[in-house]
């Protein structure tokens, strides 16, 4: 790990012209899928395609990418990166070092740190962090409210100029109606995006897991799937009020999908993301209360989980994310009910996501589509696509090399991953930042 | 202004003015040609007139209120009129009386014209219809406030000489806005192009179908402005969560001299007051020539004069 680090440090920002060639290129902002190169100058790409090849591109680098993948890195919208007040569990430079290792190349992160990011001030603070610790790109998401307490709104107009690219609240839904409908027209204003969790805390209060008979069968109190789906309901009558633009950082359950489904074809402003966890994973895999799986929204039936892999097949989910929430032993080693909720997902994302595809039950365009252009859109990002003056964030994937999930080896800070000795076919090899390599397999 | 048709001599048809709604363009003409004639007399030394002598107005303030108030008053004893202001803190409201046995109980004191502010939307139509004498609005809860609409329009025409065809761009707390609804329906009437500015959780439901232009950003609000006319910002207003906080405020919505630069060089600045400096408006923007504020006082006084005038002619006498 240590020999990686020192490698990709030494082959940072390359002045010389560099090119990627002999790759299958995929970009499913424009739906290109065919054989071709990427020519990147100072951090750009300055071609792309089937042209692009080792003779065509003179005096530049060449990187061969025989047999793989040549797609725009990944944008997850969903990460905890411990900064600030829980730098024991996870630092931006961690967190951009897992996430380079999963072609991740620009990571999102929530406001519910300590202290809360409702603070113009705090928004620099990430900025400045990022700029001088991280390998990737780090976003920070702004609260919808102070203190994310759901009272009273906070400067979202001075927030999103400071560089929030979202505003989002925690782990948490905004209880008042009235509050919720105050953010959305506010925001609106501005553009800006809310991202909201779904989650009825009088309905889920005391639950640990979902509700149903394994939950019965554990002896544990179960959150029932309505918890998340009355927020969703009653913040889609808001948004078709306010016309705000509105993103559920995570549905979990196939009650959420036809709402999600109803509204698109209503054509309201709403989007929404699944974590890769509720992709792969259901309640059973809690077996004899394994706290790693133990997360918000809990893990759900496997009728859930059928239904996000059809939501995302079909379009209707438009983002998956890692939801990448580093905890510590002294979280996670305590009896189920009083274990800390969440798993880190940056380094496994691609690889989880992957398998989807292996078993056929999402296209590749589509599953990548989840995680480049899709959120790109949301964002208003420039990168997550193959395209001339588009930043070099990009992934060399290998679909088939077979890999072990070994947690000791997790470049995250913490090692709370429910994919523990998962065996998985495909992984990133090579992951570009503006140009720059912060991960190579090889190494 | 194919509106302003010299109407001056026409009289003032209405018993009570409890709104603009309902008065036509002719009537409002006639009423600002009036307030210029008093605007004269208040700048004499001899200010006196007897159009109301033994006359009696109550100035019936269930809502705090200085300059409107006071302005009555001056306007009131201008004309000769006795003058009585029923305070609220002493009045019977306190003491659980309805507000219709508050209108009969003063009713039975036969004044002639009743000049009222009241917090609730509609309590002072409500009220007219308990009383025998005349009864003017002065405020009713976010509803209406007439004579602020007509002393607004007042030195808007004295100093561009016209409304018609005028931008003008009313800035800030729409929704609860008394000042803003009135303005509206006056500027309308006389041919204005109004727009309204503010963030989407203070403009009103349905604002735009009452004729107006409606913006959230100030600065593409402004553009080509004639007027620009900030509203009062309540600080209750961020407590109940609708805007963040005073400095985000006054950084997109607060008057400065950068937003100000995005209308028309020569466009007037006004606000009803009292105002918030650096809330809505900045310091040396409330106090640059362009500002007609301190003007919009004076002009306060010579309406509410006019006002008195128009009705005092219906006034039964015995």
């Amino acid at each position: 790990m240590n020999t990686m680090q020192a490698s990709t440090q030494d082959q940072r920002a390359p002045s010389r012209p560099f090119a990627l060639v002999n790759a299958r290129l995929i970009d499913p902002f424009s739906g290109l899928d065919q054989t071709g190169g990427v020519l990147i100058v100072d951090g750009k790409i300055a071609d792309v395609g089937p042209h692009i090849t080792e003779d065509a591109v003179g005096n530049a680098d060449i990187g061969d990418c025989s047999g793989c993948v040549l797609a725009p890195g990944i944008i997850d919208m969903l990460v905890s990166a411990g900064e600030p007040g829980q730098e024991h569990r996870e630092t931006l430079a961690t967190a951009s070092r897992a996430a380079a290792a999963g072609g991740v190349t620009t990571i999102v992160c929530v406001p519910n740190t300590e202290p809360v990011i409702d603070d113009v001030a705090l928004v620099d603070f990430i900025l400045r962090r990022a700029r001088d610790t991280a390998l990737v790109n780090v976003l920070p998401m702004a609260a919808m409210t102070k203190g994310l307490l759901g009272e009273e709104m906070s400067e979202i107009g001075l927030l999103h100029d400071a560089g929030a690219i979202a505003f989002a609240h925690g782990k948490t839904s905004i209880a008042s109606a009235r509050v919720m409908r105050n953010v959305l027209a506010y925001a609106k204003d501005f553009g800006a995006l809310i991202v909201h969790h779904l989650e009825d805390a009088s309905l889920s209060k005391d639950g640990v897991m979902n509700e149903g008979e394994v939950a019965t069968r554990l002896g544990l109190r179960g959150v029932p799937s309505a918890a998340e789906t009355i927020v969703l309901e009653r913040d889609i009558r808001l948004v078709e009020l306010t016309g705000g633009r509105y993103h559920a950082a995570q549905i979990s359950c196939r009650a959420s999908l036809d709402v999600i489904r109803a509204a698109k074809a209503q054509g309201l402003p709403v989007t929404c993301g699944v974590s890769i966890n509720h992709l792969a994973l259901n309640e059973n895999d809690i077996g004899p209360y394994r706290t790693f799986f133990k997360m918000k929204p809990p893990l759900r039936a496997e009728d859930d989980r059928r239904a996000m892999i059809e939501g995302v097949a079909s379009g209707d989910i438009d983002v998956i994310v890692s939801a990448h929430d580093p905890r510590g032993a002294e979280g996670k080693r305590r009896p189920f009910a009083e274990a800390a909720d969440g798993a880190v997902g940056l380094e496994t994302l691609l690889a989880a996501a992957l398998r989807l595809y292996h078993n056929g039950e999402v296209e590749l365009h589509q599953l990548l589509q989840a995680m480049t252009a899709n959120p790109a859109k949301l964002l208003g990002l420039k990168s997550g696509r193959l395209a001339k003056g588009a930043p070099a964030d990009l992934m060399v994937v290998d679909l088939a090399t077979p890999w072990m999930v070994e947690p000791e080896l997790l470049r995250s800070k913490s090692k709370n991953t429910p994919f523990v000795g998962a065996r998985f076919e495909g992984r990133a090899l090579l992951t570009l930042v503006a140009g720059r390599l912060v991960y190579n397999y090889a190494d | 202004m194919s509106l302003a048709v010299k109407a001056s001599q026409a009289p003032f048809p209405h018993r009570h003015l409890l709104g603009i709604e309902g008065l036509s363009a002719a009537e409002i003409v006639t009423l600002l040609d009036l307030s210029e004639d008093a605007a004269k007399l208040g700048r004499q030394i001899d200010k006196k007139r007897d159009d109301l002598r033994g006359r009696t107005l109550i100035n019936l303030f269930f809502e705090a209120s200085t300059r409107t108030q006071s302005s009555f008053e001056l306007a009131g004893k201008r004309l000769g009129a006795d003058v009585m202001n029923m305070a609220i803190p002493t009045s019977s409201v306190q003491k659980g009386e309805t507000l219709i046995d508050t209108a009969v109980t003063l009713n039975a004191m036969r004044p002639d014209l009743l000049v009222v502010r009241h917090h609730a939307a509609g309590a002072v139509e409500l009220l007219s219809q308990k009383v025998d004498c005349s009864v003017i609005n002065a405020g009713d809860g976010s509803h209406e406030h007439p004579t602020q609409a007509l002393l607004d329009a007042l030195t808007i025409r004295r100093h561009k000489g016209r409304i018609e065809g005028l931008i003008v761009a009313i800035c800030g707390d729409i929704m609860h806005s008394r000042v803003a609804r009135s303005n509206i329906l006056l500027l309308n009437t006389l041919g204005a192009r109004v727009r309204v500015v503010a963030p989407s959780t203070l403009l009103a439901s349905g604002i735009e179908r009452l004729g107006v232009e409606v913006y959230t950003s100030m600065w593409e609000g402004l553009i080509d402005a004639d007027i620009v006319m900030m509203l009062r910002l309540q600080k209750e207003r961020m407590v109940s969560s609708l805007i963040p906080s005073q400095r985000e405020y006054f950084h997109f919505f607060g008057l400065d001299y950068d937003k100000l630069a995005c209308a028309k060089p020569d466009a007037l600045i006004m606000h009803p007051g009292p105002m918030n400096r650096g809330v809505e408006i900045d310091s040396n923007v409330a106090d640059d020539q362009r500002s007609v504020i301190r003007e919009q006082v004076e002009m306060g006084v010579a309406v509410r004069i006019a006002v008195l005038q128009a009705l005092a002619r219906h006034l039964p006498n015995q």
